[in-house]
């Protein structure tokens, strides 16, 4: 997606996650979490079950409202603006035209079962006006080539595999260019047969340099791929650096327990 | 099984055909007669017009009950409760007494001139009392319907449709409302068609759709059997094209839950640019 707008700096934050906390109820799933995401740059989640990584996936577009702390993208303030000196939560429709800037591709593919695959990569930019008919299908078959599924066009999800739904639901992310793409363990309700389509894409997108943050137990691809990893456990941020810093050498027991246990 | 089931039939239809009282004569007569033909035009459009209100009023009473407002969802219950509760024959008649019971209903400033007034006993508000006592009956039954339906659709694409910027109207009209249909349409054409033959209920308060309309003919010459054959012919024949237009618009919302399909005339009809050719090779990760 490079080219398409203005040259980033690379290297300037993208995402800046400040002091998000967020809890269910009495548990407290999120605290205090503090990180930095760059242009361009891959970023693995990964920790235990439990450890409240889709919750912190999940809060960078408000589809969970953090209770404290501030998410900002390209330097805007997601979810919420500051009038009259205090916080307010943004409309429905102003947070809506925010999470536009993200993808996001989930475990269980999510596609809209009632639309063929190019009707489901077209819907949110006809819908949203972004782009007219027209545009939008030759975007959308654009799309298709790059997850190498152009055949595929008038099928319906339930018509196609586990891993073709998810490059689908890939492309419709990517449908409405967005600055990052959140993935929450977009090949664990996969047959390991077919996990490699998946990431293979992913390569490809990260190497055409799209802002990833991915929450995976592919530690392969963590390693590969990933620029940097963030080990979660129990609701903090238990240690992160290079893919190679925190999965080769890992400074804290607990991520080398979980290292030992996971390989 | 089969040669007792042939055998009734047989002796069924040896009766419909040969039997005195069933004279196909004195049915033939009046199946066009205008005095028919008006009631089943008041049949249909009560028909119509009371799954109209049902169904805009069942699906307002399911969103409130889906609704995290306590408030709304609890007043949505009390009403499925209240009209599912009574009879319909109770309702109807408790519409058409306030209708007599309100002698004008007068339009203007309360206690000062009225500018506008109806006597509440002409046949429009017979009407209105039809309409509204079977129309908010169908609205309790259409809300769980509706409901139903709404919670089928699988949360995790309306989610999607959220990460992908959607607002919730939209959401509800283009993802969650399609996939419900699926679910909506059978149990609706079945309350459609229980409707068509519930309106015949609306002949104790006088008002002449089919069932009334051949009574009173049938009052007059005591053809009492051919003539409910009359009306049993057009509800039959009204009941047989609405099941199959049923067919048909459960085939349009069923779409992509089958692995064999190809999107269906009517999904194509809304695409243009079906042209462009599919080249290159694909699924090259496969
Ligand atoms: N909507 C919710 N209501 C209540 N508790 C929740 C909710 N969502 C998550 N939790 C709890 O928050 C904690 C963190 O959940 P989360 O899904 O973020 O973990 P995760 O790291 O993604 O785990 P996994 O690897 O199993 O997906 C869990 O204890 C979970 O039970
Ligand atoms: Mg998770």
């Amino acid at each position: 997606m490079v080219g398409e707008g203005p040259l980033p700096t690379i290297g300037q934050p993208i995402l800046r996650v400040e002091n998000v906390s967020k809890s269910f109820g009495a548990t407290s799933v999120l605290r205090d979490i503090n990180f930095d995401v760059k242009y361009g740059e891959v970023v693995c989640l990964i920790g235990p079950s439990g450890s409240g990584k889709s919750t912190m996936l999940r809060c960078i577009n408000y589809l969970e409202k953090p209770e404290g702390g501030c998410v900002y993208l390209d330097g805007e303030l997601i979810g919420r603006k500051v009038e009259n000196g205090r916080y307010v939560d943004l409309k429905p429709n102003e947070l809506a035209a925010q999470r536009t800037e993200m993808g996001m591709v989930f475990q269980n593919f999510n596609l809209f079962a009632h639309m063929t695959a190019i009707e489901n990569i077209m819907e949110a930019p006809v819908q949203l006006k972004r782009e007219t008919r027209a545009e939008a299908e030759t975007h959308a078959r654009q799309l298709l080539e790059r997850v190498g599924l152009t055949q595929k066009a008038d099928c319906y999800p339930l018509q196609l595999s586990g891993g073709q739904q998810q490059r689908i639901a890939i492309a419709r992310a990517l449908a409405m260019r967005p600055k990052l793409m959140l993935f929450d363990e977009p090949t664990s309700a996969l047959d390991p047969e077919i996990v490699g389509e998946v990431l293979e894409v992913m390569r490809l997108l990260a190497n055409d340099g799209m802002t990833m943050v991915v929450v995976t137990h592919e530690m392969s691809f963590a390693r590969d791929v990933g620029d940097r990893v963030i080990f979660m456990d129990g609701g903090v941020i238990v240690e992160t650096g290079t893919s190679k810093e925190v999965l080769m050498a890992p400074q804290h027991a607990r991520t080398k327990q979980f290292l030992a246990r996971i390989t | 099984m089969v040669a007792i089931t042939f055998v009734l039939v047989a002796m069924l239809v040896h009766l419909l055909v040969t039997s005195s009282s069933l004279q196909w004569g004195v049915v033939g007569h009046y199946f066009f007669s205008s005095d028919v033909l008006s009631g089943l035009i008041r049949t249909l459009y009560l028909t119509a017009i009371a799954m109209l209100v049902g169904i805009v009023g069942g699906t307002i009473l399911a969103l409130m009950r889906i609704s995290k407002s306590l408030v709304l969802s609890m007043a949505a219950s009390s009403y499925i409760w209240l009209f599912r509760g009574t009879p319909l024959l109770v309702q109807l008649l408790f519409w058409f007494n306030i209708a007599s019971f309100v002698p004008r209903l007068s339009l203007g400033i309360p206690f000062g001139p009225s500018f506008v007034s109806a006597s509440t006993n002409s046949l429009i508000t017979i009407l209105a009392a039809a309409v509204l006592g079977l129309g908010l009956n169908e609205a309790a039954y259409m809300a769980e319907i509706v409901r139903a339906g709404i919670v089928s659709v699988d949360p995790g694409q309306g989610e999607a449709a959220l990460a992908l910027g959607m607002p919730k109207r939209l959401i509800f009209r283009r993802i969650v409302l399609p996939q419900a249909m699926r679910v909506i349409i059978p149990p609706t054409g079945n309350q459609t068609i229980g409707m068509l033959k519930g309106t015949s209920l609306v002949s104790v308060i006088s008002l002449p759709e089919l069932l009334y309309s051949v009574q009173l003919i049938y009052a007059r010459n005591f053809e009492t059997i051919p003539l409910l054959v009359v009306a049993s012919l057009w509800y039959l024949i009204v009941t047989t094209i609405l099941s199959i237009g049923q067919h048909f618009v459960e085939k349009y919302f069923g779409r992509g839950r089958t692995r064999t399909e190809v999107p269906s005339v009517l999904s194509r009809l809304f695409r243009t640019h079906r042209e462009t050719q599919l080249t290159g090779s694909t699924d090259h990760y496969a």
